[in-house]
């Protein structure tokens, strides 16, 4: 009798094609690998010593061995070196899982930022130079990378498994998660929150390029405006710049070179002003007041979507003089034809 | 069978006979069934309403595999097998695993083996079945209604703002049966405090009533937190009060926090009740008192302390503070300790012992086998960088299966066939379960264990279709699941045709010492003639070969 034809494909397709771990493609893809060994070898050793145990008293003292047993108590020293070699190997554990953890989690300064929303059932990337893209994610190889993420409705999460890198994406609030790609190639993006009926269709393509590479495909996929102008647009059309004018007397706190700031608030606390406090100062803010200014400043909830306030804060952020604002507001505030240079004077 | 090699003692089949009079066969009648009072008969009301919930949760699980066996979406809608996974989560977990052991064999068990006549609130135990069973049939409510998509976890504001299926009417249902554990849990506590028997101190009790006990205070403290949570989602649905709704200044991880609170602590609730099964067979077929008695009994109250503070492990990757990580980490680390020392208990209560290998004890070391691997996986998770990684996908759903179907169900087996004797008074078929037990145990690690793998690859879970080069690892775990349902129908097949055709037992067939042992198999409603005084330790075989010898000289 000769092995089924049908088993047989299945066992030289799990000959040929699983591994026991995915390609790794980042540079946290090898430490996490190095621990998850270090992790199933405290495993097979754990349970090779359980099952030595089991099978060794098994055999010496059944019944026909052994018939009558012989009662013992306990024993404090045995007891104390299996709490405590156990404890051990377990805090040890936890220092290396911490330690990754934090590699994983903490971005180096010098990263370059792209945007991630989520929503049912769809992965929008906004990269700074305007370039969007659903369901894909392309970035260059070499270069440290971190996603500003939120959802636009429920939990999502992505994960990208062979950069061994996962993240929580939540309504109303920004998460991020950095990576540093080592290898070319396309790797699975995956939702793994359960976020309703789609959910297995959430899923798309890490594209990693060399760099030229990459640098052509952000050439040619520009849309013609950066997130940045598309935030001034915003800026000027939603009426803030009326009140941030960076006048001494202004309204609004001026906004120039805000981010990265250290910002005392009318409650007498100070706030770190990050991606994070610019949208909730914007949705929520009577919330977020600075010192010395009046809470006259309206909600914007459901005003802008996420992708409007992506672009709002990414302009915030990179605004060093109000120069700018005050020509837009000197034209929409006379009705004097405007200098149409003013696009090319930035100082 | 030879005397050798086993420790059955049965009376002579040829003149044996059920007793008289027992707690079956008092009253009559369907109505004095549903209106008892009596601990042993709403005992047996529990196994016949868990076991139809599992044979439920058990078809979810299988419909959820056959999807599974292509890469493509092919055999369901997406939305339909999204209900699938939801209702096997729900019904396994709040309407079996939960109550399985405490709620079955706790409830039959815990007041004989303390001494005691019944528990300290008969008819709220009754009330507690009834409790159940309106859970129950809130669920097969939502269920006939057309199920609910929102997976067990009811995460917001999936389940609040995003789904038109059916949840009100499950997180009723959750509700309801939440109330029948807290009630389930302050009876025991009660009863143990209180009933004990003269004589039976706590440091006399059986490992099992510790570990019923560890675990009713888990249910009495950490039900009510999830009872706010569903309270909660109920009204942020239907009236829209914003407390996870970060739109109204909610905060959506608040549900993850008040959820896991509970949760977490559940999977305690499930556990200690089986640790407590394993230690009274482990020591019968030994021969042998428990190895560290007192360490034992400590380790279960370590654990329902520790189980309370580790919840946020749930959420390492939501965005929790690193300080609160790290914290969470650590006492992760931590309550793993104590689980270790009881399996080195377990093992060393083999050494020096007289061991014999009936049908308990090989789910016990089934048991042993896949909760140490449950155990040790669940390190992996605990571990904040690794759990990066591991975290929602198909290794998370095989740690808790080794825990919870390998460790817990293993466990539930084992006392059941260890005490079928007792509640029935016959002996089930010894090579037929010797079988389901092996069967059960390759099933198991055949449909799990390639769970491990496929899920460090990177197959999320939850996911209706996947990439295909995950199909080989899919299909060996399918295949696995069909052994497993094949282990699992045996015993509903011979365990039913015990009952009637089943060897008498006699009063202790194992020649175990604990209390229940030493009266009649089906005992008493009453369960003892006179209340028994307690002055030997829990597992003093010496007394319990000395007791024979006079029973031996006095009545023979």
């Amino acid at each position: 009798m000769g092995i089924s034809p049908v088993l047989w494909q299945f066992l030289t397709k799990w000959l040929t094609s699983s591994a026991l771990w995915p390609r790794e493609a980042s540079t946290v893809a090898g430490q996490t690998d190095a621990l998850y060994i270090f992790l199933w070898l405290m495993t097979i050793v754990g349970m090779a010593l359980v099952l030595a145990l089991l099978v060794v008293f098994s055999v010496k003292y059944r019944k026909e061995k052994h018939p009558n047993a012989i009662q013992i108590e306990g024993s404090t020293l045995l007891e104390a070196t299996w709490t405590i070699i156990p404890l051990g190997i377990f805090l040890f554990v936890f220092v290396w899982g911490a330690w990754l953890y934090f590699r994983i989690y903490n971005p180096p300064a010098d990263s370059m930022n792209i945007y991630i929303v989520g929503k049912q059932w769809m992965w929008k990337a906004e990269h700074p130079g305007g370039q969007h893209e659903i369901n894909a994610l392309h970035v260059p190889m070499g270069r440290n990378v971190q996603l500003t993420m939120i959802s636009q409705d429920v939990f999502h999460s992505y994960s990208i498994p062979e950069f061994r890198v996962k993240r929580e994406v939540i309504p109303g609030r920004y998460s991020t998660v950095w990576f540093n790609a080592t290898a070319a190639g396309t790797y699975h993006l995956f939702c793994t929150q359960y976020c309703g009926t789609l959910h297995s269709g959430m899923v798309g393509d890490v594209v990693v390029m060399t760099p030229s590479d990459y640098q052509a495909w952000v050439d040619s996929s520009t849309s013609g405006m950066s997130l940045a102008q598309n935030g001034e647009r915003l800026f000027a059309s939603m009426g803030c710049s009326q009140c941030h004018t960076g006048d001494a007397a202004a309204r609004g706190p001026n906004l120039a070179g805000i981010y990265g700031a250290k910002l005392k608030m009318d409650d007498g606390s100070t706030q770190l002003v990050t991606d994070g406090f610019l949208r909730d100062a914007i949705l929520n803010p009577s919330a977020h007041l600075p010192a010395g200014f009046k809470p006259i400043m309206p909600t914007y909830q459901g005003q802008i979507s996420e992708e409007g306030m992506i672009d709002l804060v990414e302009y915030i952020k990179g605004l060093k003089t109000n120069y700018r604002v005050q020509q837009t507001l000197g034209t929409s505030q006379s009705n004097q034809a405007a200098p149409s240079a003013s696009g090319t004077v930035i100082p | 069978m030879s005397t050798a090699n086993t420790i059955v003692n049965l009376p002579d089949q040829r003149t044996a006979k059920l007793p008289k009079v027992n707690y079956i066969n008092k009253e009559h009648g369907l109505l004095s069934w549903l209106l008892t009072a009596d601990h042993k008969r709403i005992a047996m009301l529990y196994l016949f309403s868990i076991t139809g919930f599992f044979l439920l949760g058990g078809f979810f699980a299988g419909m959820v595999r056959f999807e599974l066996l292509t890469p493509a979406g092919d055999l369901m809608a997406a939305d339909t097998y999204n209900k699938m996974f939801t209702m096997h989560g729900i019904v396994m977990i709040f309407l079996f695993l939960v109550p399985s052991v405490p709620a079955t064999l706790g409830n039959f068990l815990i007041p004989i083996m303390i001494g005691a006549k019944d528990l300290a609130f008969p008819r709220i135990n009754l009330l507690s079945w009834y409790l159940y069973l309106g859970g129950g049939f809130f669920t097969l409510a939502s269920l006939v209604l057309g199920g609910v998509d929102t997976g067990w976890t009811f995460t917001t504001p999936l389940s609040t703002h995003y789904l038109n299926t059916h949840v009100i009417t499950t997180a009723t249902a959750i509700f309801i049966a939440g109330f029948s554990s807290i009630f389930t849990g302050l009876n025991f506590i009660v009863t143990i405090h209180r009933m004990r028997a003269p004589g039976m101190t706590w440091f006399r009790l059986p490992l099992f009533v510790w570990s019923n006990y560890a675990a009713s205070i888990m249910m009495v403290l950490g039900t009510p937190v999830l009872a706010i949570a569903i309270v909660l989602v109920a009204l942020e649905r239907t009236v829209g009060i914003g407390v996870f709704d970060p739109a109204k200044g909610g905060d959506p991880l608040l549900f993850q926090h008040l959820f896991w609170f509970y949760s977490h602590p559940a999977v305690y609730i499930m556990i200690l009740p089986g640790f407590g099964v394993i230690s009274e067979v482990i020591s019968t077929f030994s021969r042998k008192r428990v190895f560290g008695y007192t360490a034992v009994a400590f380790s279960s109250v370590a654990i329902a302390l520790f189980g309370f503070f580790v919840w946020a492990h749930h959420m390492f990757i939501m965005g929790v503070s690193n300080y609160s990580a790290l914290v969470f980490s650590l006492l992760t680390m931590l309550v793993a300790v104590p689980s270790a020392i009881k399996i080195f208990n377990w093992a060393f209560t083999l050494q020096k012992g007289s061991i014999t290998f009936e049908t308990p004890m090989i789910y016990v070391f089934g048991f042993i086998g896949l909760f140490t691997i449950g155990g040790l996986t669940g390190v992996f998770l605990g571990s904040l960088g690794m759990d990066i990684h591991l975290t929602e996908t198909y290794f998370i759903v095989a740690h808790f299966h080794f825990v919870m179907v390998g460790g817990m169900l293993m466990a539930f087996l084992a006392g059941i066939h260890f005490w079928w004797p007792k509640m029935t008074g016959r002996m089930y078929p010894e090579g037929m379960s010797k079988f389901a037990a092996v069967t059960t145990f390759i099933g198991f690690i055949l449909t799990f264990f390639p769970q491990f793998i496929v899920g460090y690859l990177g197959m999320p879970r939850r996911y209706h279709a996947y990439p295909a080069e995950y199909q080989v690892l899919n299909v060996l775990s399918t295949a696995g699941a069909t052994v497993l349902g094949v282990g699992y129908m045996l015993p509903l097949l011979y365990l039913g045709w015990s009952l009637k055709y089943g060897a008498i037992a006699g009063n202790n067939p194992w020649q175990a010492t604990g209390l229940e042992w030493q009266i009649q198999s089906p005992p008493l409603t009453e369960n003892f003639i006179e209340i028994p005084i307690v002055e030997q330790e829990a597992y003093d075989y010496e007394w319990l070969a000395h007791k024979t010898e006079k029973e031996v000289t006095t009545v023979g």
